[in-house]
């Protein structure tokens, strides 16, 4: 499909669009629908429609390998270590009240990262299964 | 009155049945596992009928309203279709092994192998 | 009384769908009709008032799913080989269960009625104290990563875990083929 201009062109214009989105999902998800999972996946739906158009190779040289295993396991141990942070400060695990002096604001910055790391992990997951099959025939 | 009342979940049942044919009568491991999202499919919407109010709104809160759709089978779902893709994934992934290892991927073939080593 | 039409319309289609899907043997047909399938199932869950449900489903049933799919077909060819079996034994399992599942059904509350026991418990308080407690409008966004952090904490390493397997299963790296059967045994 590299040689299709129309797809290329569209595929340029469009991808910043659908992760710049994704970032708003992400982050507005406290606001109106939307969060981690939600964001995680339209994020790798961006990098999918790359490695759809320009090939498997490139979108591997976009996002390596390593970058990905690292992202997947470091969105799982931001969440598990928000729990441990909230344990360290004297409260139960995942009890996002201890994160602030205020409650409210602790939850809200609690909330705030858990979904980050669920975005991480959900995004790179995707990508790397994405990778996994398409690039299985890959000569 | 039972008829539109129960009518959401007897269509479920009848997607839920529709996938469970697939999977149990259908040779074709591909198949059987687009089955099981048949199915899968099928509980996320009966979950969610379940959780709808007639006059409820989506739960995001708003001045002036009170009724709300009940969140928590949303919470549930959401979750369980992201959780259901990476399992499918790694279903097709074995489903790929099992095409390399054997060549295919019909139930039949693959047993015929088995049984002539 | 037009949400019902809507909802009967809608839930007709998605039967309509899955039909399709079981009668066909091309399995890219089979892919595309489950994609249809997501897309209704989303609609439904916005009429449902499950936006966020929607949302995902839209992103992951109608994009990723259909990806993957697509993919392993590649990978493994497109034609189902016809059934040798008789499909009379199934058949009559499905209808059997189908039949007792929908006598369960005739217990059940009627779909959206508000005295129902799902309404009644822990979700009000969810609703009513949310606003307080974390201050986030969007109570599904409060439960998942507040009320019960625990569920999806648990959810991620699920995620986690089958993208690990798919992983060791398939690997990132290119592989070198001597010949057709690079498979080890």
């Amino acid at each position: 499909m590299i040689d299709n201009p129309v797809l290329r062109i569209i595929a340029k214009i469009i991808i910043p669009m659908i992760l710049l989105f994704a970032l708003y999902v992400q982050f507005h998800g406290d606001f109106g629908p939307g969060g981690g999972f939600q964001a995680g996946v339209i994020f790798a739906a961006g990098f999918i429609l790359y490695g759809l158009v320009f090939g498997t190779e490139a979108l591997r040289s976009a996002v390596p390998p390593a970058a990905l295993r690292l992202l997947t396991a470091f969105g799982l141990l931001l969440f598990a270590g928000v729990g441990a942070v909230t344990m360290l400060a004297g409260s139960d695990y995942l009890a996002y009240n201890a994160l602030a002096h205020d409650p409210v604001a602790g939850q809200h910055l609690g909330i705030l990262i858990v979904e980050f790391g669920v975005g991480v992990t959900v995004s790179a997951v995707m990508i790397t299964i994405f990778l996994a099959f398409a690039g299985r025939n890959d000569p | 009155m039972t008829i539109a009342g129960l009518y959401n979940y007897w269509i479920v049942i009848l997607l839920m049945m529709t996938g469970f044919y697939v999977v149990i009568s259908s040779g074709n491991l591909v198949k059987k596992i687009i089955g099981l999202n048949v199915f899968q499919a099928s509980v996320f919407i009966l979950y969610i009928s379940v959780g709808k109010m007639s006059g409820g709104r989506v739960p995001i809160l708003q001045e002036g309203v009170s009724d709300y759709s009940n969140p928590l089978p949303h919470v549930l779902i959401l979750t369980a279709i992201v959780v259901g893709v990476s399992t499918t994934a790694l279903g097709l992934a074995l489903v790929v092994r099992i095409r390399e290892a054997y060549d295919s991927v019909e139930e039949v073939e693959i047993h015929q192998q088995d049984e002539s080593l | 009384m037009l949400i019902e039409s809507v909802n009967i319309f809608l839930l007709a289609l998605l039967a309509v769908t899955a039909i399709a899907a079981v009668r066909l043997r091309d399995l890219f047909a089979v892919a595309m009709m489950f994609g249809i399938y997501s897309l209704l199932a989303a609609v439904m869950f916005v009429l449902l008032d499950a936006v966020d449900v929607a949302f995902t489903e839209a992103a992951v049933g109608v994009g990723i799913s259909t990806v993957l799919m697509l993919g392993t077909i590649g990978l493994v060819g497109r034609y189902e080989r016809g059934s040798v079996r008789s499909s009379l034994l199934p058949l009559t399992v499905v209808v059997a269960t189908g039949a007792t599942l929908i006598y369960g059904t005739l217990d059940m509350p009627h779909f959206g009625d508000p005295t129902a026991p799902v309404h009644q418990h822990v979700a009000p308080a969810y609703i009513t104290e949310s606003p307080q407690q974390t201050g986030i409008p969007n109570v599904v966004t409060s439960i998942l990563a507040s009320y019960r952090g625990y569920d999806t904490l648990g959810e991620l390493a699920v995620i986690f875990t089958a993208g690990v397997g798919v992983l060791a299963l398939l690997g990132l790296r290119r592989r070198k083929r001597p010949g057709k059967e690079g498979v080890g045994q």
